[in-house]
């Protein structure tokens, strides 16, 4: 039985969207520095080039520091070597080519001099297109190395901040997942296309630089809600008023997210994108810690758009509403509590939510059709570790993963942080099955 | 446009090594998800380990074939239990996640720098099917009805393939109709009324998962031998997705049901592929809609519509009853 | 509820349940007739000790965050006597029903069946060792067909090993002679002739008769009953009366969680009552009916009417949320 609404009705999803949308607005305004100007591009080192001119060059330095004697690796497409270079005492290597065509140029990470390595969310290797006559520069970003042994300690600082704000960005992308799955079981496979659709939508309508950053993330925010919103009207309320199962509806949203995620490739194209103007900025240092003002922004921006959750959950009448519907959906209901229109704002502050992640996560690496996706299992352990369903749980669960990924590269490599995170959250689950802030299950 | 060609491709498909190796990991993922109500979403893991733990005992080491194969099965049994033995105990969904980031982590393990030196790193590894191949009693030549033929050496691992799955059905079809196969669909319905009638739950799951793992581990030796290359992104999510759509196709809980799936996913992939690009270099379709490069992602886009639209509409797959509904439909 | 408004539903369960009915009519059958005598000299307090109880529960408590749901000091149930537990809702039962049967676990407390100590022992072996339950949602196996059910209760079996099972050979007699016992508990149970339906096609109450019947396929010493008679249509319930009776009949102890008084009084040959989580009366079915502190426990909580499925749930549903936020503080 529902019985009247005593959640005022008024346009309470648009109220949430337009909060956090003036919220975000403000933040902006107040603390994303200008623009940085791009670094410098190296000067290539004049090389001898191949028969019919095509070139890779390039010059390797570490903050000024030019690095010789490390070794790179040219092959076609094909994966056929066509030439292998070592960096002079100026930094500078060339590899002559063959022809014009697509190459993949591969960095020896292990000729790379102790400390220094390829800078995080880089890679080593660079599949580029090479014009004919072309002599192209290789960028290899290259920064402190995670096997660095002797600065260990000096760095733990710069990677809990970094992992503070992945935690935080985790933290938004995951408190929707859990709210969702609290008020209707739902285990969303299809909330990582949520973070991507958040920061494609931004991307498109910043369109480098046709409408300011700010207004362009602040649309995206508001067309991610409402897309959200229009998912659970089109599809999901259909499926739970014929009463799909939710093992069903679990799989149901694997085919969404496989759709998604392909469409998303299909209309954006393989590549990553870089919001142009915050492409790249030199770190600014706070103390210990070096941290891009986009990154400091980003947080700012996160943490308070989470207190503002955190605040409408516990004293405003939605949230508290929400929280009952979470907690037991047959009580909310007969005590009078629409628990569809509560899902409907879930559904769109959610969506919201994780669209504001996407666009974080794009201005701090780059936009992608698979952005939202390869971070989704860390939202999930996110949102496992924190206790299955409890919003605060979540956001405790996100900054452990956040942090733990991080600083984890001072001991492991970087390219196994995802791994470390994702085999501490099994070992969690196997001393604390209900996870951090869960309560314990009844059995029977 | 050929049609000649677009129907051969389709009937290779139908009884390619891709519809072995995703007939016989969706076996094992019906074990776990179609009878006992497991949500294993790390099933790509089980190929994984017994791809690797094949490639690396022969190529690393320079072990024998048959070796290779008791490792990999081995480690698909040993994976097993490490997935299950802490998650069994609790609610369904800790299982899905636990398995889903369990095969994330083999798979990063696995194309991993680091560890490169023996896993070959994100190229993966090749040269160790030699053994396999060198017991192939198919002479040089041409294997099949028509165009629709194979040579020898694809015929050798068609045939390996296709016994396994014959083997693994049995197996199954044996299982299913005794009283073990009793106690599992039991505990799909309902493990509490289970556990009040005295069977220890927790050890018949841990003994499914262990059983869908190894017939998955089958397809992880199939996949590596009919490649002869072992690849570390093929293990992803969407490998274990893919086997989803295909036991939910052929219908959960039937024997021949993953087969089946399989048959018709591979068939009608290719049969997509086929026409678009067909279509396109007949000139029916331009770049601007559809780039060539772009063919691929349709087919996933299409496997994504077609797992919702079988479990909103069909989720008793094809040729299902309605009655014997193998999903959860509380 | 008054004592005297349902005076003639002593003669219930004529029609039903075979031998059991037809020595029902005599109304004091030998088992009734030995339970009784047993129970006679019994004193009628909380804790009271019997004179061959099968089962003893000492200090068992659960709580949940704060609240103290169970907190049971002592009880002794009778060997061969059909008890009864009752008590307002959220007085803890179904909860100490699950703690005793290895469904949860307490934080607190031992208890013992036939002497041994089932404290810490998972629930399936607790069902091994010979006390069975059902439970107050009916779990019938909806996709698996009723002589499914029934064979799945069945201990020993050999094809229920994993190696085995692959030689149809080393099971097939046994599962020959399993199938017969369950053939004739279905006849008893009137159900012989939905043998090959699907348990989820069938209606509240024959699933309630299924899960008895494999229950006792079990073939237990004690019989669990947690709410036998919670949503099943009243024309059947003169039938489940009979064969909880019939239980007794065949030498099993049952101990029944119910709120359906009338059934209380019916048959039960000892009534033990529950109050926010611990024991406040023991005794024979007509001087409970008259303990004032039962009433107050019934008056001043909530009606004692049989529930809708429903109403069952939002009230469970509402127990559990209070607990839950109990937690959370």
């Amino acid at each position: 039985m529902r019985h009247a609404v005593r959640v005022p009705r008024g346009s309470l999803a648009a109220g949430t969207a337009s909060v956090l949308a003036a919220v975000i607005a403000t933040l902006f305004l107040l603390l994303l520095p200008a623009p940085a100007s791009a670094t410098p591009t190296p000067t290539p080192s004049a090389g001898a080039a191949g028969g019919t001119g095509e070139t890779l060059q390039g010059r390797l330095v570490n903050e000024g520091e030019p690095l010789e004697g490390v070794t790179v690796t040219v092959t076609t497409a094909d994966g056929d070597e066509v030439g292998e270079a070592e960096s002079d005492e100026e930094g500078a290597f060339v590899v002559p080519l063959p022809e014009a065509g697509d190459y993949t140029i591969t960095l020896d990470e292990d000729t790379l001099p102790e400390g220094v390595a390829i800078r995080e969310g880089r890679s080593a290797e660079v599949t580029l297109p090479v014009a004919v006559g072309q002599q192209r520069n290789v960028l290899f970003p290259l920064g402190e190395g995670t096997r660095n042994v002797q600065g260990r300690l000096d760095r733990l600082p710069t990677l809990a901040v970094e992992g503070l704000q992945f935690g935080l960005i985790v933290a938004l992308a995951a408190v929707g997942l859990s709210l969702i799955y609290g008020t209707t079981g739902l285990t969303n496979f299809a909330h990582g296309e949520l973070i991507t659709l958040g920061a494609l939508l931004a991307y498109w309508i910043y369109g480098n630089g046709r409408l300011p950053f700010l207004l362009a993330g602040l649309l995206a925010v508001v067309a991610a809600g409402v897309l959200g919103g229009a998912q659970d009207r089109l599809l999901w309320r259909p499926l739970r008023k014929r009463g799909t199962g939710l093992i069903a509806m679990l799989v149901v949203t694997i085919g969404l997210a496989l759709f998604l995620r392909y469409f998303f490739l299909y209309l954006f194209g393989g590549s990553s994108q870089p919001f142009r103007a915050y492409e790249s900025q030199s770190p600014i240092g706070l103390g210990p810690v070096d941290i891009t003002p986009r990154a400091l922004t980003s947080m700012l921006i996160a943490v308070v758009v989470l207190l503002a959750v955190a605040y409408a959950l516990l004293r405003t009448r939605i949230g508290k509403a929400t929280r009952a519907v979470a907690d037991n959906p047959a009580l909310a209901s007969s005590s009078g509590i629409d628990v569809e229109r509560v899902i409907q704002v879930v559904w769109i502050s959610g969506a919201a939510l994780a669209g504001l992640a996407g666009i974080l996560l794009g201005l701090a690496q780059q936009v992608s059709f698979q952005l939202g996706f390869q971070i989704l299992l860390l939202v999930f352990a996110a949102v496992t570790l924190g206790g299955l369903g409890t919003a605060f749980g979540a956001l405790v669960g996100s900054l452990v993963v956040g942090i733990f990924t991080q600083v984890s590269t001072l001991f492991i490599p970087s390219e196994l942080k995802n791994a470390g995170a994702l085999a501490i959250l099994i070992l969690i689950l196997l001393v604390r099955p209900q996870g951090i802030l869960g309560r314990a299950e009844r059995v029977g | 446009m050929d049609w000649g060609l677009i129907i051969t491709n389709a009937l290779r498909a139908m009884v390619g090594i891709d519809t072995v190796v995703f007939a016989l990991a969706a076996i094992g993922l019906n074990v776990h998800f179609g009878y006992t109500g497991l949500l294993n979403f790390g099933q790509s893991a089980f190929l994984a380990v017994a791809g690797y733990g094949l490639a690396i005992t022969v190529a690393e080491f320079g072990l024998p074939t048959l070796l290779g194969v008791v490792i990999g099965l081995l480690s698909a049994v040993v994976l097993a239990l490490l997935l299950g033995a802490p998650t069994l105990r609790l609610r369904a969904d800790y299982l899905a996640i636990v398995t889903i980031a369990a095969a994330e982590i083999v798979r990063l393990l696995y194309r991993s720098v680091s560890l490169s030196e023996y896993t070959g790193g994100s190229d993966g590894l090749g040269r160790f099917s030699e053994g396999f191949y060198s017991i192939n009693p198919f002479s040089d030549g041409r294997y099949g009805i028509g165009r629709v033929s194979f040579d020898e050496r694809v015929t050798w691992a068609l045939t390996v393939g296709w016994s396994l799955v014959l083997l693994s059905c049995v197996l199954v079809f044996l299982l299913m109709r005794s009283p073990w196969g009793r106690v599992l669909k039991a505990i799909r319905e309902d493990e509490d009324a289970v556990r009040s009638l005295g069977k220890n739950v927790y050890s018949y799951k841990l003994q499914s998962l262990v059983l869908g793992g190894v017939l998955g581990c089958l397809a992880g030796f199939v996949y590596a031998w009919g490649r002869a290359a072992v690849q570390p992104d093929f293990f992803g999510t969407e490998t274990t997705f893919f086997a989803y759509t295909i036991v939910i196709l052929g219908g959960a809980a039937r024997v021949l049901g993953p087969v089946i799936g399989a048959m018709i996913f591979w068939t009608l992939l290719s049969l997509t592929d086929n026409v678009l690009t067909q279509a396109k270099s007949a000139g029916y379709i331009s770049d601007a809609i559809l780039t060539n490069f772009e063919i691929g992602q349709v087919r996933f886009m299409l496997v994504g519509i077609g797992l919702m639209l079988l479990m909103i509409f069909r989720p008793q797959g094809l040729f299902g009853d309605r009655r014997e509904l193998a999903l959860d439909a509380r | 509820m008054p004592a005297d408004q349902h005076a003639t539903s002593a003669e219930v369960g004529e029609t039903t349940a075979g031998g059991a009915a037809t020595a029902d009519r005599a109304s004091l059958t030998p088992a009734k007739d030995r339970a009784l005598k047993a129970l006679a000299g019994v004193e009628p307090v909380p804790g009271a000790p019997k004179p061959d109880p099968i089962l003893v529960a000492d200090g068992v408590t659960r709580r949940f965050g704060g609240l103290t749901a169970v907190e049971v000091a002592h009880i002794e149930v009778q060997r061969g006597s059909i008890t009864a537990l009752i008590g307002p809702n959220g007085a803890g039962k179904s909860t100490f029903f699950n703690l005793l049967t290895g469904f949860d676990r307490p934080d607190d407390g031992t208890w013992s069946f036939n002497g041994q100590s089932l404290a810490g022992v998972p629930s399936h072996k607790v069902a091994r060792r010979g006390m069975v339950r059902t439970f107050q949602l009916t779990k019938a196996l909806s996709r698996m067909t009723v002589m499914q059910n029934m064979l799945l209760g069945a201990t020993g079996q050999k094809g229920e090993g994993f190696l085995s099972a692959i030689f149809p050979p080393l099971w097939r007699s046994q599962e020959k002679a399993n199938t017969e016992r369950a053939e004739e508990l279905l006849a008893r149970f009137k159900l012989d002739k939905k043998r090959d339906d699907f348990a989820g096609t069938m209606s509240g109450g024959q699933r309630k008769l299924l899960e008895m019947a494999r229950a006792l396929m079990v073939g237990p010493e004690m019989v669990m009953l947690d709410e036998p008679m919670a949503g099943v249509n009243p024309a059947l319930t003169q039938s489940l009366l009979g064969h909880v009776k019939a239980l007794r009949e065949d030498g099993m102890t049952v101990l029944f969680v119910e709120h359906d008084m009338d059934m209380v009084r019916d048959i039960s040959d000892w009534v033990i009552v529950m109050a926010q989580g611990k024991v406040i009366a023991e005794g024979p079915p007509h001087d409970i009916m008259a303990n004032e502190a039962v009433i107050d426990a019934y008056l001043g909580g909530h009606h004692d009417a049989p529930l809708t499925e429903a109403e069952e749930q939002a009230q469970i549903a509402a127990g559990e949320a209070e607990l839950r936020r109990e937690d959370h503080t």
